[in-house]
Order: structure tokens, then sequence, then C-alpha cells
């Protein structure tokens, strides 16, 4: 099978800093990828790199076979920054309807064939419940499935989807996890899942891409988190310790937890 | 109270002064949306300051002041656009740059012969004064600027609510900032005519920021906006005329009043939802 995505020995710079060397994975279509790293490792440095909004230094990146960048129109994104409200009542539908056709000319006046588009994400993201409401009266985990029909526009063959569940409530977690698992397996797209915490996504990833020390790793969830692998990728000591069914990453010195860890960032 | 207000209408000074400022009031609701959902108020409110430099050192050298205003700001403009999405962050570079603009402006004024009137107008508008060239003018102006923001409101619209997932989809957020400031610095001059530099913020974000405030699709917080500014605009310059308060001060205040109702409806919406 030939891969959706390729990366062959990727470095990215920037400002002055490099930030990933010698990146090689490749993706296959309709795998569910879980995106894992400390803070600061880069993970959203390698999607925006994907998407081409970021050049690469060094190495060769494909994506659907062309340069990042030229296959953006069946990538679906959700990026990290949050969007802002706080001034508008506008509508979550309202806010999702900006996205369909957003890169035409003219006034954003939607067909009634648009409108289907934007019903069906809303719909598939679990949105439409409360899609008439303003976006700046929702709930996090609400905003969030809003930001989710965004990026399920255009029915994408590729979701990169950049921490969706920061600062979600586990039950809220779980309810994303599912729709996004739910998508996979109804349209067939190749998922891109970069979150914080290993232990939600056990069971629904395919595999995982594990970032840190500017290195990455790709493979089976049980062969990259382990000691070696991630000791390896930190470039000091690194215990994986398995418990309850829950997996903790845990520095030798120090006491690192990043399994633990709710970062709100 | 019908035949005074059509005894006024035959007068060119009052249907100029409608023309004028029906003019700036579209193009300014238009443009202030867009200033709202994309949250640079403060940098469309520094637009019209540093214009104060432009309008004033026309002035100076005897030129045509909105001209010199344009000028400036439409440069001021390009300038913030290059920041990009960053725009919101400056406030500091914003504000400085403001101040400075002000305090040039200042020195032009003092160097300036005719200080009071002028200044007066520059400052506060001189609706009244708007001549048959100005209108010309103005017209040209709000036809360019309404007609290229309409031309790509949809990716402006698309890159003012999502911006990260615009730019993958291949829209290039820098040049639309630049556009977009270049219209918004437009829209500030011709508004400066109607209600003057220091009110021009109640013209360009009032009507929109109201509308805003409880429109829950594009097109209705878009109509909205329009019909208020419309109607203030409209409003101000009849009781200008029955009164002979400045329009100015209208305008200003019957756009308070909508926006502390408007204010005072949501916020009992919310405490009661």
């Amino acid at each position: 099978m030939t891969p959706i995505i390729s990366l062959k020995d990727v470095g990215v710079r920037l400002g002055g800093r490099d930030i990933l060397h010698d990146v090689t994975a490749e993706i296959f279509p309709g795998e569910f990828i879980g995106v894992f790293g400390p803070n600061g490792a880069g993970k959203s440095t390698l999607m925006r790199c994907l998407l081409g909004l970021i050049p690469r230094s060094t190495g060769e990146v494909s994506v659907f076979g062309k340069p990042p960048g030229h296959a953006n129109s069946v990538i679906g994104y959700m990026p990290q920054s949050r969007a802002h409200f706080e001034n508008t009542a506008l509508s979550a539908r309202t806010l999702v309807s900006a996205v369909e056709g957003g890169n035409r000319w003219g006034m954003p006046w939607n067909s009634p064939a648009s409108r289907a588009e934007v019903e069906r994400a809303l719909e598939v993201a679990g949105a439409e419940e409360y899609a008439d409401r303003p976006f700046a009266v929702l709930s996090g985990g609400e905003k969030q499935r809003v930001m989710l029909a965004q990026a399920l526009i255009g029915n994408p063959r590729l979701l990169i989807l950049d921490e969706p569940l920061i600062s979600l409530d586990p039950r809220n977690q779980a309810r994303m996890i599912e729709c996004v698992a739910n998508i996979k397996s109804t349209t067939g797209a190749t998922i891109l899942f970069v979150a914080h915490d290993i232990n939600p996504l056990i069971g629904v990833m395919d595999r995982v891409l594990y970032v840190a020390g500017g290195h990455a790793a790709i493979g089976a969830a049980a062969d990259v988190i382990s000691s070696e692998t991630l000791s390896a990728l930190y470039g000091t000591k690194i215990h994986v310790v398995r418990a309850e069914g829950r997996i903790f990453i845990v520095a030798a010195e120090g006491n690192v937890t990043e399994a633990e860890h709710h970062d709100h960032g | 109270m019908v035949n005074e207000i059509a005894n006024y209408l035959s007068y060119e000074f009052v249907r100029n002064a409608l023309i004028a400022g029906s003019l700036a009031a579209i193009l300014g609701a238009v443009v202030g949306y867009f200033v709202i959902i994309r949250r640079v108020s403060f940098a469309a409110h520094a637009l019209a300051h540093i214009g104060f430099t432009g309008a004033t050192g026309a002035a100076l050298l005897a030129l045509n002041p909105l001209e010199g205003m344009l000028v400036i700001s439409v440069i001021a403009g390009i300038m913030m656009g290059a920041t990009g999405n960053r725009l919101e962050r400056s406030d500091v570079a914003i504000g400085m740059t403001l101040s400075i603009a002000l305090g040039i402006g200042m020195l032009f004024l003092t160097l300036y012969k005719g200080y009071s009137g002028q200044a007066s107008a520059i400052l506060f508008g001189n609706i009244f004064g708007v001549s048959h060239s100005q209108i010309i003018q103005t017209i040209i102006l709000s036809a360019i600027g309404l007609g290229t923001l309409l031309a790509f409101s949809r990716k402006l619209f698309f890159a003012s609510v999502q911006p990260d997932l615009a730019e993958a989809r291949g829209i290039s957020l820098f040049k639309l900032s630049i556009a977009f400031m270049v219209i918004l610095a437009i829209s500030v001059s011709l508004a400066s005519q109607v209600v003057g530099i220091l009110l021009v913020f109640a013209l360009v974000i009032g009507p929109a920021g109201i509308a805003a405030r409880f429109c829950r699709g594009f097109w209705p917080g878009m109509i909205t906006s329009i019909v208020i500014a419309l109607i203030s605009v409209w409003a101000g310059i009849l009781l200008a005329i029955l009164t002979s308060w400045p329009p100015s001060f209208w305008i200003t205040a019957i756009l308070f009043v909508l926006y502390i109702i408007t204010e005072a409806i949501s916020r009992f919406a919310i405490t009661t939802k």
C-alpha cells in the first residue's frame, strides 16, 4: 500500500532553532495515528509542516503524493489556537458556514448544497443540537466540536486534529474520541490526533507517533511507548510504567509524569 | 414639521450632508462588522488618529485635508496589515504610533495659521461643510471600498473566523490583512468627514458592534449594522437641523443610547437563561 504521508529525514528550523531533525515516518490510508510528546516538542510544528504552512529545512515530505500544501483541499485541519468570539453572537452554524466555500471570491452567500454540507459536518461532529446558539456561550467541549465540524467541511480524506482534547473533562474527552473514531470508520479518513495523554486513545488508535527531543518514532503503541524507545528519543532515562491498564511515562530523574499531567496551555 | 424638513432638503448643504453621511455610514457599517469579527477595533481607532497627522499636514500645505488623511492612514493601514494576525496583540506598538501621530498633528496645527476652525472641523467633523467636489470624492472612494470588500468578503470572513484553517486551504492571510486595512483606512477617512477624527470610532465600530451583539448570522448582522448606521446618521443630521446642536453630538448620542439598550437586553438575556 502506498503511504498517504511520507516523511524522510525531515528537519524543521524555526527562529534559528532546530525544532525537528531526521524525522522519518510513513502513514497509510485509513490509519488512526496518535501523536504524542511533551510540550514544545514540535508536534504542532510537524502538523503545520505537513500542511505546508511551515517550510522544512531538510529532507523530503510528501502528502497524497504531492509536496505539502498541494493537497490541502482534501485535508481537514483543527488548529490548536482557539477561536474567540466574545463580542459577537455569531452562531456555531454561521462559523461552520464560513469555512464552506470559504476560499471562493465574492460574498459569503451559501447555496442549498453548501448549507447541506454544513448540516452534514455539524451532524457528524455531533454539534447540530446547539448549532444555532451563539458560539461564545457554548461550553469548552461544545466549542471543540464546532471546530471539529469546521475541519470536516469538504469531506476530508485526512484529518489533522491538533490537541482536540485540551481542557476537556474525561467525559467530554471520551465523547470527542468516540466521535473521531466514528468518522474514521464511516468515511475511511486517515486521522492524525495530537494529544497530551496516551491513555484515552488506547484501543482507538492504530499506531503512535511520538515526538520528543527533536526526533520522532512511529510504530505500534506497545513498541513506541517503551522505556528503550522513549529513553532514546528524550536522550535521558525514561521509565514506562503500566499499571491498572494505564500507561505512565516517568523520567528516571525528577518527576515528569506525562500521563498524569493535564496541561491547559 | 414635515414641511420644515422638506424645506431643509432644498438646501444643497443638507443634501450633501445626507449623501456623504449615508455613504460613510454604509461603508463604515460593512467594514466595522469585519473589524468586530477580527477584533481589531483599537487599530481602527488608531488609524483615524494617525490620519489626523495627514489631515493637518495637508491643511498646513494648503491641500485637501481628506486627501492628506487618506494618504497617511492608508500607509499606516498597510503597515498594520503587514503584521497580519498579530495585529490584535500589537496594542502597545499601535498606541505608541497613535500618540506620536497625534503629537505631530498637533505641531502641524500650531504651525498652521487658521488654527481653531480647521482643527475643530478635522477633530469633530463638519458634515454641513461638505463641498460638491468632496461629494464626488466620497462617492468614488466608498464605491471602491465597498466593491473591493464585497469581492473578497467570503475569503475575509473565513480567514477572520478560522485563520489557521484558511491558511491551510490556500488563503494568503497577509494579502487579505493588508487589503482589509487599506479599505478600513478609506472608511475611517470618509467617516471622519461626518463625525470627525475623534468620533470615528462611534460610526465605524458602533453600528457593527451593536448588531454583532445579538445577530447570530452573517447577513442579519451585516444588514442590521447598515440599518443602525443609516438611522443614526439620518436622525443625527435631522436633529442637528432642528436643534442647531452639532450633528456629531446627535449621531454619537443615538449610537450610545442604542448600545446601552442592546447591552442591557443581552445581559438580561444571559442572566435569565
